[in-house]
């Protein structure tokens, strides 16, 4: 058997091998600091297998263009960092609206306003609560490393056509720009024909149309109460890695680039005997609310929890609504740019410990 | 033997709920009449756009989807270039393709997507009410120019077929109208034009349909007709830029 190619890649570089995996069509996108690297890879690899790579005017255009090329049932993606996301939120709704299963990558930068490029977490709230109006969710995906990166992307398209929603990977600017060791794994990644609903010229059925007015009030309804049953069903996507033993008395929840640094920091702390507990949300929206849950509540001792961000505290406010006030949550924001070290981890654990009147073991 | 008169197969038999007077009904119509010569209708992609027109999918029987406020030049590109086997077209108001959504239009122009847009000129914002557009005529009375536009505060009405028509990228580019036969019949021959740029993979296909909006211009359907005319004025009827004529005349 041929083993699968081992390569030096970036963050950015694994979406866009990711991508071509789950065989995406159509990439179109527009340039913008930290993640030109996806259009300039796209630009010389999807024509080369069929593929249509087109530079939009603006970021408008381009999620448009993907909501077109949705509309046809081809797999589109586009790309963007935080303010070029912010000009798409519109058209998210739109395509919530009309259950076309776009893929969008947001390698976040600093904000808010124009910021900076270097990495933040800064987009949480906006990817799973707030990418636009009226009621709908993003599937979002936060991989923490180049692999994660490049698996969770072709997951994406799956994900995608499965729910006919859009769903978005969400990395950390330093994810994207970090060169790792990255698998070119073959990767099964499920087809849903769209021919039972694309619209592809009306040649031997009936025309489809897709809308999102609905001016009569009962009509508007059932298209919400629809949707809403949509994403309680991906529930079940729900994605998560922890770290947990009995006795934890601290423990550390972060995403992506953040819970990197807090597993390094509670690995070495854990064999110098400190009882810290990890938990990695993977999926963002739907949030592990549940799994965290019942982490808290199975814990022998009364858990204190510590949730370091790259921005200035968002997730923390989820964690909150997991744990239903039955453990103390402990924000710990560093501001956009900022990269904490480990060891600045370990010390803030460390304060946490000694509040619970841990003892060395 | 055929009737010299039928319904498009490709309108559908719902009511239009147009405003009377309103010439949405007739630019349906003759998209329709287009679609059924060409023979389009089972591999074209509409997208409708937002303003009264939002609804075309009530009554165009093709493929169809909605785009965001001024998107739909852009979705159709997307649409087009995944699927160039299709007939990807927009139906958009001044609004729509002129103001918020012009940049979408123009570039797309620009590139010369083999695609197909139709724009109807009220000159207002006839969904919203009747507040001004960018082809509101200077003097003209809307619900933001209560006094008339005034070009020194609102700049003037900028004439699109004409501007379309300077782009490499554009195969075909008329302003038509519709207040007499004689202008329907030759607003048909420019939509089909302008459907042939697309089939013909020329470049981009425009047609400027000056239309009315009795309701918000305060008038009656007959009076609203007639002032047409006065746009015209302002809007030369004409064709701007024509790859199609001398390219079916060379396949002869």
């Amino acid at each position: 058997m041929k083993k699968d190619k081992k390569i030096l890649a970036k963050g950015v570089e694994a979406i866009v091998f990711g991508a071509l995996e789950a065989e995406c069509k159509c990439y179109f996108g527009y340039p913008i600091t930290p993640q030109n690297d996806i259009p300039e890879l796209m630009s010389r690899e999807l024509p080369k297998r069929g593929g249509v790579f087109l530079q939009a005017e603006s970021e408008l255009a381009a999620i448009n263009m993907i909501l077109g090329a949705c509309a046809t049932g081809a797999r589109a993606m586009t790309s963007s960092s935080s303010p070029g996301i912010s000009l798409m939120c519109e058209s998210f709704s739109y395509l919530a609206a009309l259950e076309f299963p776009a893929v969008v990558v947001n390698v976040m930068r600093g904000g808010p306003g124009l910021g900076g490029i270097e990495t933040s977490q800064g987009d949480y709230f906006q990817a799973t609560k707030g990418s636009g109006h009226g009621d709908f969710r993003f599937l979002v995906l936060a991989p923490s490393n180049a692999q994660e990166a490049y698996e969770l992307t072709a997951k994406a398209f799956e994900l995608a056509e499965k729910y006919r929603n859009p769903v978005m990977v969400l990395l950390d600017a330093i994810l994207g720009q970090m060169k790792e060791p990255l698998v070119l794994k073959k990767l099964k990644i499920k087809k849903y024909p769209p021919e039972t609903w694309a619209l592809t010229g009306a040649k031997g059925r009936n025309s489809r149309f897709f809308r999102s007015l609905f001016l009569d009030a009962e009509e508007l309804k059932q298209h919400n109460l629809k949707l809403m049953k949509k994403y309680q069903s991906m529930q079940k996507e729900i994605r998560y890695e922890a770290k947990i033993e009995e006795g934890d008395m601290v423990l550390v929840v972060a995403f992506g680039s953040m819970a990197r640094l807090a597993n390094e920091a509670i690995e070495d702390l854990r064999n110098k005997g400190y009882q810290v507990g990890y938990f990695r949300p993977i999926t963002l929206y739907p949030f592990p609310y549940k799994p965290l849950k019942e982490i808290v509540t199975q814990a022998k001792k009364p858990l204190k929890i510590l949730v370091p961000e790259q921005n200035c505290g968002q997730m923390v406010e989820d964690v909150k609504l997991a744990v239903e006030g039955k453990a103390e949550v402990i924000s710990l924001p560093y501001p956009p740019s900022v990269v904490p070290f480990p060891e600045d981890l370990k010390k803030e654990i460390k304060k946490c410990l000694n509040l619970s009147k841990s003892r060395k073991v | 033997m055929s009737k010299p008169f039928q319904v498009p197969k490709s309108l559908k038999k719902n009511p239009f709920h147009y405003c009377p007077g309103c010439q949405h009904g007739v630019a349906h119509r003759l998209v329709c009449e287009v679609i059924d010569e060409l023979g389009i209708q089972d591999k074209s992609l509409a997208i409708s756009s937002i303003g009264c027109s939002v609804f075309l999918y009530f009554y165009i029987d093709v493929d169809m989807t909605e785009a965001p406020h001024g998107r739909a030049c852009a979705a159709a590109t997307g649409a087009k270039r995944a699927r160039p086997d299709l007939m990807v077209f927009t139906y958009q108001g001044d609004g729509d393709f002129a103001a918020i959504g012009f940049n979408e239009s123009f570039q797309a122009a620009a590139r010369g997507e083999k695609i197909t847009s139709i724009m109807i000129n009220n000159n207002i914002y006839g969904m919203t009410g009747g507040q001004a557009s960018p082809t509101t005529l200077p003097g003209q009375k809307t619900t933001t120019t209560p006094a008339g536009r005034d070009p020194e505060t609102f700049g003037y009405p900028p004439k699109i077929a004409e501007i379309l028509a300077t782009l490499e990228g554009v195969a075909y580019s008329a302003r038509v109208a519709l207040n007499s036969p004689k202008r329907i019949v030759e607003a048909k021959k420019a939509i089909k034009n302008a459907f042939l740029a697309q089939i013909k993979n020329l470049g981009f296909g425009f047609v400027e349909i000056l239309s009315t909006c009795p309701i918000n211009w305060k008038m009656d359907p007959v009076s609203a007709v007639k002032a047409v005319d006065k746009v015209i004025e302002y809007f030369p009827l004409g064709i701007f830029k024509d790859k199609v004529t001398p390219f079916l005349k060379n396949l002869k």
